[in-house]
């Protein structure tokens, strides 16, 4: 058994930090495809399928969500991640940002 | 014109073209390279001398002002419609400088893919020739119709789903008509080579 120490050592250095120095949680970023006139609805699902590798309903759901709603947030993570995801749609010729989560 | 795709057994698609169709697709597909540019530098610089210039080169940090140019390399970062703030701005700007070169050239290589596709075809008479496009290949075209689609409605100043409406009802002698026509008939091939890609 061991028995209470005299001396409680206390951490000093952990009261002695400004709120300033605790990193903020990572809000996640998230790619987001807007609405356009000119791609064809079977397209936005096959870029959904091709790139993301998501299932035909969820692509499709996303799609109908960019053409109703006028936007749609089709994947998150890091901003590094994201702007690979945006750069990829700008590739298929779908109109993408990127933006944190809020 | 009927054009449209079919899938091949064993992979890829196929479309019947006329000699017409084949000469629109080319003009239309070098007019689309024209506006793209070279993939590595601006369109009006010289070519670098050193190939390691080349490779470390860096797009340009402004949106492009002609509108199909701006439809095919939009912003990154910003809401549509709402003019970008400063902090929007300087991303929009930082991404496009890093990632602009690589999307130029992966569009041209689609675009070049496609008129490569059209000169190795030989028309046989009224008949025509037929076009077949392997797996990898179908992408390409696909890329490319839909770049081409993109270019041609944003000249047709298509900004929402009734502006369509409106232009596919214009009169014959409307001299957006033939422009209209083959916005369609793209559609039609895109529409039917994604049918064709589908699992």
């Amino acid at each position: 058994m061991s028995v209470a120490p005299t001396e409680i050592e206390r951490p000093e250095t952990v009261e002695s930090q400004s709120p300033a120095a605790v990193p903020e949680p990572d809000v996640p970023w998230v790619t987001i495809v807007h609405n356009d006139p000119v791609n064809l609805m079977s397209y936005v699902t096959y870029v959904f399928q091709a790139y993301f590798g998501y299932p035909r309903e969820k692509a499709r759901k996303l799609m109908m969500d960019v053409h109703t709603k006028g936007r749609a947030i089709v994947s998150s993570g890091s901003r590094e991640e994201m702007e690979r995801d945006v750069q990829a749609m700008h590739g298929y010729g779908l109109w993408a940002t990127l933006q944190q989560d809020r | 014109m009927a054009g449209h795709f079919e899938a091949v057994p064993g992979g890829g698609a196929a479309v019947a073209l006329d000699e017409l169709e084949i000469s629109i697709l080319r003009t239309l597909t070098v007019q689309l390279l024209e506006l793209i540019g070279p993939g590595d530098a601006p369109a009006d610089a010289a070519p670098p001398a050193d190939p390691l210039d080349a490779l470390f080169a860096e797009g340009p940090s402004k949106p492009p002002s002609d509108p199909a140019l701006a439809r095919l390399f939009p912003d990154a970062y910003g809401e549509p419609g709402k003019g970008p703030d400063d902090q929007e701005r300087a991303r929009s700007g930082e991404f496009r400088r890093y990632t602009e070169p690589e999307l130029r050239e992966s569009k041209r290589e689609n675009a070049l893919a496609v008129v490569r596709g059209l000169d190795l075809l030989t028309v046989q008479g009224e008949g025509g020739a037929v076009l077949k496009v392997g797996p990898e290949e179908s992408r390409q075209w696909l890329a490319t119709l839909n770049d081409l689609r993109l270019a041609i409605g944003a000249r047709l100043d298509i900004r929402d789903d009734d502006d369509g409406e409106v232009l596919f009802r214009l009169p014959d002698e409307d001299e957006r008509k033939p422009m209209v026509m083959a916005y369609l008939w793209l559609g039609g091939l895109q529409e039917t080579l994604i049918e064709t890609l589908m699992p």
